[in-house]
């Protein structure tokens, strides 16, 4: 296709608008609050690593980090565990009320947490949940399962119906089939889902600040508290701790980078 | 064609339990409370559609409304021909591709909480690049209701257009270089290949787009309420801040739900029907 010369120009552009207030914050964390709010540097000038040395030192900071990594995972393993079946019955089979089940499921997707966030609390305190790490992956199921079974539903339906045949003339059961041969047909399938459970378990805030209070709170709880405290905020060490919570996702990004594309579309092109 | 195996529920079921767990239960916990005044003692009272008439006729939730779904036509209006235009322009092969898409996906990963904490301190006149800059122009996003909305959408394009640009991208490489050769045949010109090759394949992953754009902006709350406090007050922020009045909460809550849900309704109709005219054999283009 024909393109303009300058057309790199364009992406150029647009990811320096993306970097420069990461970088903001990156070069912050390596500043002294005397820095930040004693004058304006473009870059540290006095260079420290105080303030990660702050967040490491302290088991607080280290405690909600485990939190917050702890309930993505295990979000992440429940939401595909649930939706794998599921996805394969959407992509395979009509069933009774198939269709409106589906339009259900994605309701959740778009359920506001702001609505849900009161309930959730008053039922977890009810079943004695509040405050552990898997009510909040539970909670998060809300809005994971329903994305995760569409996303799932996509790449399936793009694996043909004659290996499934194929394989039960074979003399595979269900579970062998599914697991042997299946699963690794939709391997990046799965990658893709995981990834996007991953993404929106780890940066919800309002129902994981609600359901915790201390024995499970979030980073971004944590944050707030920071924030509100007496005698001045801490901008030096709130900036490196936000500087950590990039880290995870772009890790995660890495490893489905030559996916990305097509996960974004829902493997529906 | 599908065959038709009622047995299939059972693959459903786990599903079905969980997300009876996490959203039937609670969800009819909500609406028990909308009907519902929670006396002194602790007893509750059959109120009806008190507390739906109350929501109605107030006018902060018809503010609030307002707000948030003005607030979703502007960043859709911006980020859907920003992302398409970006995506035409993304590399297409060799080290550019790889690189841009992980740039491009870094602000999709930062918590709700966080990007609301670089554009504080992004933005604030005292500490922040962009404040600092604009400082003499007037600009503070604290106090000033325009500067507050302009910031509030700066950030939103910033942490979302990738999106947008990531699915125009996946929609635009799927489309065969036959397509494009039959083009330069015809002398097509640039204009024409966009409104008669590329849009018309873009279509499904805009929906994909603009349904999870609108929906996810109309319940923006992390952000708005890490950089302004919560000016201005979005449903989900009015929400939030009348919490404590249960029956009131509540009954915005299932007026709020059944909004998005009408209006994703409406993108769900329409997408479907697309999938089904794709599904139809396709006369030789």
């Amino acid at each position: 296709m024909s393109r303009g010369k300058l057309s790199w120009l364009v992406p150029v552009i647009y990811i320096l608008f993306l970097l420069t207030p990461i970088y903001w914050l990156v070069s912050m964390s390596f500043k002294t609050n005397a820095e930040i709010t004693g004058g304006f540097t473009l870059f540290p000038e006095a260079f420290t690593l105080d303030n990660y040395a702050k967040v490491f030192g302290d088991p607080k900071w280290r405690g909600v980090f485990f939190n917050s990594i702890f309930y993505v995972l295990l979000n992440t393993i429940i939401s595909i565990a649930v939706a794998l079946p599921a996805a394969y019955a959407f992509s395979r089979y009509k069933f009774f009320g198939d269709k409106h089940l589906f339009f259900w499921l994605l309701t959740n997707r778009m359920a506001p947490a702001a609505v849900f966030a009161l309930p959730f609390f008053q039922l977890y305190y009810k079943v004695g949940l509040f405050d552990t790490h898997i009510a909040v992956a539970l909670a998060h199921c809300l809005f994971n399962v329903p994305l995760a079974v569409w996303i799932l539903e996509g790449f399936m339906s793009g694996v043909p119906r004659e290996i499934d045949e194929t394989a039960y003339v074979d003399g595979h059961s269900f579970p062998s089939f599914f697991t042997r041969i299946f699963m690794p047909l939709i391997a990046s399938g799965i990658g893709v889902a995981a990834f996007f459970c991953f993404m929106f378990s780890w940066v919800e805030y309002l129902i994981a600040d609600t359901l915790t209070r201390s024995a499970a709170t979030p980073i971004t709880s944590k944050m707030r508290a920071v924030f509100e405290q007496q005698g001045g905020t801490d901008w030096g060490v709130l900036a490196a701790a936000g500087t950590l919570t990039i880290i995870p996702g772009a890790i995660v990004i890495w490893f489905v980078r030559n996916y990305i594309a097509k996960g974004f579309a829902l493997g529906r092109v | 064609m599908k065959p038709v195996n009622q047995k299939a529920w059972f693959l459903v079921l786990p599903v079905l339990v969980l997300v009876a767990i996490s959203a039937v239960i609670p969800l009819m916990m909500v609406v028990n409370f909308s009907v519902q005044e929670k006396a002194s003692n602790g007893q509750f009272f059959w109120m009806g559609t008190k507390w739906y008439e109350t929501v109605l006729h107030d006018e902060k939730f018809w503010g609030a409304l307002f707000r948030s779904l003005s607030f979703s036509a502007i960043i859709l209006a911006i980020q859907i021909p920003l992302g398409i235009f970006i995506a035409l322009n993304m590399p297409r092969k060799g080290w550019g591709v790889p690189a841009s898409l992980i740039l491009m996906s870094l602000p999709l990963l930062i918590p709700w909480y966080v990007v609301g904490m670089i554009w504080q301190m992004f933005g604030r006149v005292d500490i922040g690049l962009l404040g600092v800059m604009l400082k003499d122009f007037g600009y503070n996003y604290v106090g000033d209701p325009v500067d507050a909305w302009g910031t509030l959408i700066l950030m939103d394009v910033w942490h979302w257009t990738s999106l947008v640009a990531l699915l125009s991208y996946a929609g635009l490489v799927s489309i065969p270089d036959a397509y494009y050769q039959a083009a330069r045949i015809d002398g097509a010109s640039k204009w024409a290949v966009f409104r008669y090759i590329q849009l018309p394949k873009l279509g499904r992953v805009l929906t994909i787009a603009v349904l999870l754009r609108f929906m996810d902006s109309l319940m923006i709350f992390a952000e708005p309420f890490r950089v302004t406090g919560g000016d201005p007050a979005f449903l989900s922020i009015e929400l939030e801040q009348k919490s404590e009045e249960l029956g009131w909460a509540s009954a915005m809550s299932i007026i709020f739900f059944l909004i998005i849900l009408a209006i994703s309704w409406v993108f769900y109709a329409v997408m479907t029907r697309e999938d089904a005219d794709v599904a139809k054999p396709e006369s030789a283009s």
